[in-house]
Parts: structure tokens; sequence; C-alpha cells
């Protein structure tokens, strides 16, 4: 059993068209932690000593989020800069997160074929999260691909919300049942919910 | 009567009109002062004031002086100061007496008569020194330290001085005495009340002793026990003392307080033989961590100012025309003499004692003069065969020039020593912030919060407040808090308003707000004014009063209430977060609107442009509220809100437009 903690960032939280849905689907999994950041934070007044106790007291870390201009909302940076202290999470005895893993879940509101360098982004998604995926490295972390949702804005009316949803709470309870196949989930482009790389059931 | 009024208006005219002139030429008050005397004299002369007696009454100027200065010492200051008191004062002192009695010698007096000359000579006055470094700032310089630490050795000397002089007495100035005693025991025994000036020429003779017929160790144990009971006194009774008076609430009777005290002091000391000025000084020291202490400043200041001017001016006034004609030669060179000898023995202990930069000369300047323990000295020495009347004349004449010189030594200092060593203060300059601390008027629950909040960040505070209770509690806890009204200017000029960064006005009542901020954009424009507003009306006020930092005191809160309230009723807590912040930008905006056309000589009903704004700002929120809050909504969510589908469809097609573009571009 992994101990699975899922950050939730959405500073828009009644306007969400798909984050809100996503982060209920996380609160229905049994056994895992949830934490809404900007209901916690309403003035960004982050507790550093409780997030980095939070962090410890657990193996896996999801940040769940929509993609904001490439990255995620102001307040997971700011977390990011507060609470990923050197000697905590880098640098002289900053050991505090080695062996642990880190995993985006995020919504993008332009289409999949956008994310290519012929597509109008130009780049693929991992190309816009490498700081997060270097942050990760820093810290002795292992970066999974992220479970991204794309057209956001269209996917509840495409149909494509519900096995998005279906897919999400299985891979977190892959994650808290060790049963995710992390180096294929560290190699993969991007994790989707028709491919996950499950082991067995015992 | 007539004539006492005469006399006090010709003095007071005299000072109002000479001051300011010298001030306007950075001359200083003390020649403002010195001129007017001299000004003033034939009138005095005509109308018959006897000006010796006047001048011993405004010396009591000279023992508030001391009772304000100790006021600004700490007891561990003073203990810090130890050395130089003993060392330099002592040796200053010591050389200077020496050097005089030499040059005296050398003009062929006794030796005897050459000490007692040097002796009266080597004393500097405390008065205009003391008056001109705190008019001038240079009070809290190294070189200023120093001065002080002379000055109070000096007033320590004087004791054993008097003491001293009548064993110089020489057999052949007692044929003179029949007619010089008579002058001498005018000056000697002429004031009013023999509190004398204050340093204590020790009048042992006087009416009224306490040690008189005692044998000696009696003597030094009533002496003993006066100066046990000014430290005892001042630190265990004048706290209840001024609680009992605070329970009245009358100015004025703290004033009766202060000057009881004071005078009361100075009385006992007199009694004991030893100088009133030393004693005030002492309770001075005693009272200077009490929480009253900017209160008894500003009580005695006033009484202080106005008797030293009256000092300055008699010694003016005393000066004699018709002899300095005479000799105009001689008593021109002894003074030149005297200013050079002096200030060279200052120079070189100055050196010794390791002053640094523009300091030296200071403190040689500062003290190169002959002071008014002079005039006393020489009286007395006159009274007890020690120096003929002649002498004594000619040198009471070297002693007021000596201190006419001073102000002009200090002009010489300022426009071409100091400019010399400028380099060296600037680098000096991160001291006086230490010394800008930030005032806070009121400390009730709102000025009390802005304490702890600074306070919490390190910066100096100074709390004022007129709950002696509060302050009591305050000061157990550490806090800097002063009793007082805070509006008035004399107290905030205490607490050191010339000096401070800020003020915090959080007192509660709202007319003394507006006035105390008119005041301070009035005669303190530098200081930075932040004030607490009891509601928006009061927010207008203290606008037009000049205020650009108004807080109102309640308005945070019930914002934060409501957003309590928004968060219980389940909105998402960073929902809340951003409708509180614009409900105050919104609200914050119609207030800046309607200052700008608030008149306050307007009743807000009669102010058409206030009322068209007003209903123009209504109707302008009332619409955003009538359409379903859209604009509310869409100000409250811009910053994060996603792209429609319309635009990725736009961006997707101006995109591949580009494509397309490029690639035909290519082909």
């Amino acid at each position: 059993m992994a101990r699975v903690l899922v950050y939730y960032a959405h500073p828009g939280d009644r306007f969400s068209h798909v984050n809100a849905a996503l982060f209920q689907a996380a609160r229905d999994v049994d056994g895992i932690a949830t934490l809404d950041l900007y209901r916690a934070y309403p003035r960004f007044n982050i507790d550093i000593d409780a997030e980095q106790q939070r962090l410890r007291d657990h193996d896996v870390i999801v940040f769940q989020h929509p993609l904001f201009w490439y990255s995620t909302p102001a307040l997971i940076k700011e977390w990011i800069d507060l609470v990923l202290e050197h000697g905590f999470a880098y640098g002289t005895g900053g050991e505090a997160l080695h062996g642990k893993s880190l995993l985006q879940v995020l919504s993008a509101a332009g289409p999949e074929d956008a994310y290519s360098p012929e597509g109008y982004q130009h780049f693929e998604l991992r190309r816009f999260l490498t700081p997060m995926e270097q942050t990760a490295r820093l810290c002795g972390m292992r970066y999974l691909a992220p479970y991204p949702l794309y057209g956001a804005l269209q996917a509840r009316d495409d149909g494509r919300l519900n096995p998005h949803l279906a897919g999400y709470r299985t891979v977190l309870e892959a994650l808290r049942d060790d049963r995710l196949d992390l180096d294929a989930a560290t190699h993969a482009e991007i994790l989707s919910a028709d491919a996950l790389p499950l082991t067995p059931r015992l | 009567m007539d004539q006492f009024l005469l006399i006090a208006f010709l003095f007071l005219i005299a000072g109002v009109v000479a001051v300011p002139i010298a001030s306007k030429f950075k001359l200083g008050s003390v020649l403002g002062y010195l001129i007017a005397g001299m000004v003033l004299a034939p009138a005095l002369a005509a109308l018959n004031v006897d000006v010796v007696s006047l001048q011993h009454f405004a010396e009591f100027g000279v023992v508030m002086m001391l009772f304000l200065v100790g006021l600004e010492l700490e007891p561990k200051l003073l203990w810090q100061m130890r050395s130089r008191l003993i060392g330099l004062g002592g040796l200053q002192v010591v050389l200077s007496s020496g050097l005089a009695m030499a040059a005296g010698m050398a003009f062929g007096l006794a030796w005897q008569t050459a000490l007692a000359v040097g002796l009266i000579l080597s004393l500097s006055s405390t008065a205009i020194v003391l008056q001109t470094l705190n008019e001038r700032g240079l009070m809290k310089t190294d070189g200023g330290q120093s001065s002080f630490a002379v000055l109070l050795t000096q007033d320590i000397a004087v004791i054993p001085m008097l003491a001293f002089l009548p064993l110089l007495a020489l057999p052949e100035f007692a044929s003179l005495a029949g007619d010089a005693g008579a002058h001498g025991a005018e000056a000697a025994h002429g004031a009013p009340v023999h509190a004398d000036g204050g340093h204590g020429d020790g009048d042992h003779g006087g009416a009224l002793s306490l040690t008189a017929g005692l044998p000696p160790w009696g003597q030094a144990l009533v002496t003993l026990g006066a100066i046990a009971s000014v430290i005892v006194g001042g630190s265990f009774l004048t706290r209840p003392i001024f609680r009992f008076i605070s329970m009245a609430n009358l100015r004025e009777l703290f004033t009766a307080a202060a000057l009881m005290l004071v005078i009361g002091i100075a009385l006992l000391m007199t009694l004991v033989g030893l100088s009133p000025a030393l004693g005030t000084f002492l309770a001075g020291v005693v009272l200077a961590n009490s929480e009253y202490r900017h209160e008894l400043e500003s009580d005695i200041d006033p009484f202080k100012g106005l008797l030293l001017g009256l000092f300055f001016m008699t010694v003016g006034a005393l000066i004699d025309f018709d002899l300095l004609g005479a000799q105009l030669l001689p008593i021109i060179g002894m003074t030149l003499g005297l200013l050079a000898l002096k200030a060279g023995v200052l120079y070189a202990l100055a050196y010794i004692f390791g002053l640094k930069g523009a300091d030296r000369p200071l403190l040689a300047v500062s003290l190169a003069q002959a002071g008014e323990f002079g005039f006393v000295l020489l009286s007395f020495a006159v009274l007890n065969n020690v120096l003929p009347q002649g002498l004594a004349d000619m040198l009471l004449l070297v002693v007021a020039l000596s201190m006419l010189m001073t102000p002009l030594m200090f002009i010489l200092y300022d426009r071409v020593i100091a400019p010399r060593y400028i380099e060296e203060q600037s680098k000096e300059a991160d001291e006086i912030d230490v010394e800008a601390p930030v005032i806070i008027a009121g400390h009730g629950r709102f000025g009390g919060i802005v304490n702890r909040v600074l306070r919490a960040s390190g910066f100096e505070t100074v709390v004022l407040d007129h709950s002696a209770a509060q302050l009591e509690m305050l000061r157990t806890f550490g806090v800097r808090a002063f009793y007082g009204d805070a509006t008035r200017p004399d107290l905030l000029h205490a607490a050191g308003i010339e000096r401070a960064r800020m003020l915090v006005i959080a007192i509660d009542d709202r007319a003394d707000t507006t006035e105390l901020v008119r005041y301070m954009v009035e005669a303190h424009p530098r200081v930075h004014v932040i004030a607490r507003a009891r509601d928006r009306q009061h927010v207008y006020e203290l606008y037009s009063a000049g205020c650009r930092d108004i807080i109102r005191d309640t308005f945070d809160s019930g914002v934060r209430t409501g957003r309590s309230a928004l968060e219980a009723l389940g909105m998402h807590p960073y929902e809340a977060e951003l409708r509180c912040r614009d409900f105050v930008a919104r609200d914050r905006h119609a207030l800046a609107q309607l200052a700008e056309v608030y008149d306050a000589d307007v009743p807000i009903h009669k102010n058409q442009a206030y009322v068209d704004r007003a209903k123009a700002l209504n109707a302008e929120s009332e619409a955003e509220m009538r359409g379903e809050l859209r604009g509310y909504n869409s100000r409250t969510a811009r910053g994060w809100a996603p792209p429609s589908s319309a635009d990725v469809e736009t961006e997707k097609a101006a995109d591949a437009a580009d494509r397309d573009a490029e690639r035909a571009a290519g082909a």
C-alpha cells in the first residue's frame, strides 16, 4: 500500500468544466488523502511546516490542476517556492522526498493534436511540463508521465469525461495498491485511460 | 505692580524681537538674548532694576535645564560616562585652573589670588553650552556628550571650591572689605529665594539650613540622607503621586506638580548645602525611565526656556560698558587669552581621551568660556577677601564677554571647522535612524495592535496615552509608553516628533484626530502620518485636513466578518476572498471619488457635487446588481478564465492559415 496525496488547485472552482468533477472522483477513492489548495490557503498563506509534514507522510504526490499558460495555477508555484526548501527537498540534507513519486493530472483547453510540432501549440505537452519534471528529479522523486484531459471544454459534451474520470480513479487506486507499473509510467509520453500500465492483480 | 509689569514687558519684547532675528541669521538664540540684554541695559538702569537679583532668580532656569538633561539620561548612560566625568572633567578643571593661575602670577598677582582667579575661570557656562548644543543638534555627538560630562564635573567641583576659596584670603584685601563686602553681600544674599540659581554658592550662613550646628559626621549623614530621599522618592513616590494627580484630569495640575517636584528638590539640596542643579539632575536621571517623563519634560520646558532667556538677557545687561571702555585692551586681551587657554587645554584633553574628527574642536569651542558659576564665585570671593573689588569687576566683564563670544565661536565652528570633517560625519549618519522612532498616539484596542505589529518587526516605538493604568501595564511588558495627551504639540515635541519618522494617530476622539492631523501637516510635514478614521465622513475630514494615509478602524474587521460569513454559507474560501477584495476595491474607489468633492465647510446634504456623485455611484453598483451580478462575477473571475471553445477553434484556424502561407512561400 502506498500513501497517496492529491493536491487540487483551481482558483475558480465554481466555474470549473472538468476539474471539480475530477477532484470529486479523487475524494471518492478510499484510503488516499486530498487537499484543495485554494481552499486551504485562500490568501496564499501557506503553512510550510504542515505541508512538509504532509509530504513526509505520503509516498505519491499528485498535482491535479488545469493547465494555465502552459504551467500550473499560481498557488502551486507559490507552494513549490515555499515548501520545497533547501535542506528539506534538495541540497545538503534535503532528502525528505527521495524515492517518492510525483504525478500531474491536468486539463488542457486545446485538443490533443494541438500539442505537437504541427499543432498550434507547437510543442508536445511534456515539453511544457519539463520544469515540474526537473523539480521532481532535483528532489530525488520519480516523475510519472502526466494524465491529461485534452479539449477539456468539450469533454463532457463529447462523452469523453466519464471514461477519463474512471481512468483517474483507476490510476489513484493502482498507485494506492502498488499496481501501477512505475517504470512503464515513467517512460510513457503520457498516461491515458485506455492504456494504463497496470501490473496484473496477484 | 505697574513697575513689575513694565519690566516683564520690556524683557519679553526684547526677547521676542531679538531672538527671531538672531535665529534668522543663524546666530542662535543665546546671542539673541545677550544682545537683547545689552540693548535693555540703559532702560533697566533708568528703572532702577536690581539686575543681579534678577539674574539669581533666572539662574533657576539652569536647575530646570539640568533636570531636563537628567530626564534624557538613563542611569546606565550616566554610569558609562564615569571615566569622562572624573578623567576628562577633573583634568579640565585642574589644568585650566593651573594655567590660568600661572598666567595670573606672570602678571604679578599673588599666588593665592591667581589660584582663585584660575578656579573661577576654569568653570564653563552650563546654560549657554547646553542650550546651544541642543539648538544645533550636537548634544548626541561624542563632542556634545563629552562637553556635558565636563559641565557635570564642574557642577560638582563648585562645592569644594566654595569651601576652599576662603582659605585663599589675603589680609590686604580685608581693608577694602568695608565697601566691597557690601556689594558682594548684595550679590550673594539679594536673591529672593536663596536657591540661588542653583549653582549652589553654598551660602552656609544663610537663613535656612538643615546642617547648621551639626558635627561633620552629622552633616554628612543629613546630606547623604537628602540624596537618598531624592533617589528613593523619585523611584517609588512619583508614580503614585502622578497617578493620583491624573485622576483630576487637569492639565495645570501636572504643571504644578512638576514645578513642585523641581523646586522641592532644589530647596532640599540648598538646605543641606548641595547644588540644587545637581539634585534635580539626579532626580531627572531617576525619572528617566518613568512613563511620566515626556509629560514632565513638556511641563518644565517652557519655564526653563523663559528663565534661561531671562538669565542670558541679564548677562547681556550686566556688561559694564563704562569699565569696558576704560580698560578696553586689558579686558579684551584677558578674554581672548582665557578663551585660547581653555580651548587649548580642552583640545589636548579631547586628543588624549580619544575624541575623533569634529568632536575635538567641538569640545574646545563649547567649553572655552567662563560661566555663570563665575558670577557667583566672584562675589563670594570678594566677600571673603580673596579678590579685590577692582579685579573682580574686570573679571566679571571677562566672564560676560567670554560668554558673549561663545555663540560667535559656535558660528565659527559651524561655518569653518565642522565642514572640514563632513566626510567623517556622513559615515555615522546611520545612528540617526535609531533616534527616529515611530510615535503611536493612543494605545487602546486599536493602537495597541499597531504597536505590537511594529515592535514584532523590530521598529522602535514610543507610545503616548492618557490612561495611567494602561501605561503601567504596558511598561511591565517593556513597552516605551508615556503619559500624556498626544494632541498637545509640546508632548509630541518631548516624545521626539522632530526626529520621528512616523506618527500613528490611534486615539478615539474623531475631532482630536482631525485636529492633530491638521497640526502635523502644518508643523511637521516631513513626518508621515497614519490616521485612524471612525467612518466614511471622518475619512473625508482627515483627507481635507491633509492626511493621505487613512485607515477606517472597523472597515477591515467588517470585511473579514463578511468573508467568514460567506465561507460559512458554503462559498469556496478563495472565491470569498476574491469577492471581498473586489468589495474593498469598489468601496475604496467610491470613497476616493466622493472625497474629491467633499467639502468640510459644507454639510453633505447641501453639497450638490457630492450628492450627484454619490447618486451616480449608487446607480452604477445597482446596475451591476440587477444584471444578475454578471459584472461583479466577471470582475471576480478575471485572471483565471479558460478560453472558450470558439477561442480554441479560432486559434486552430489561424495557425492552419499560417502554416498554409509558410508552405506556399516555401514552394
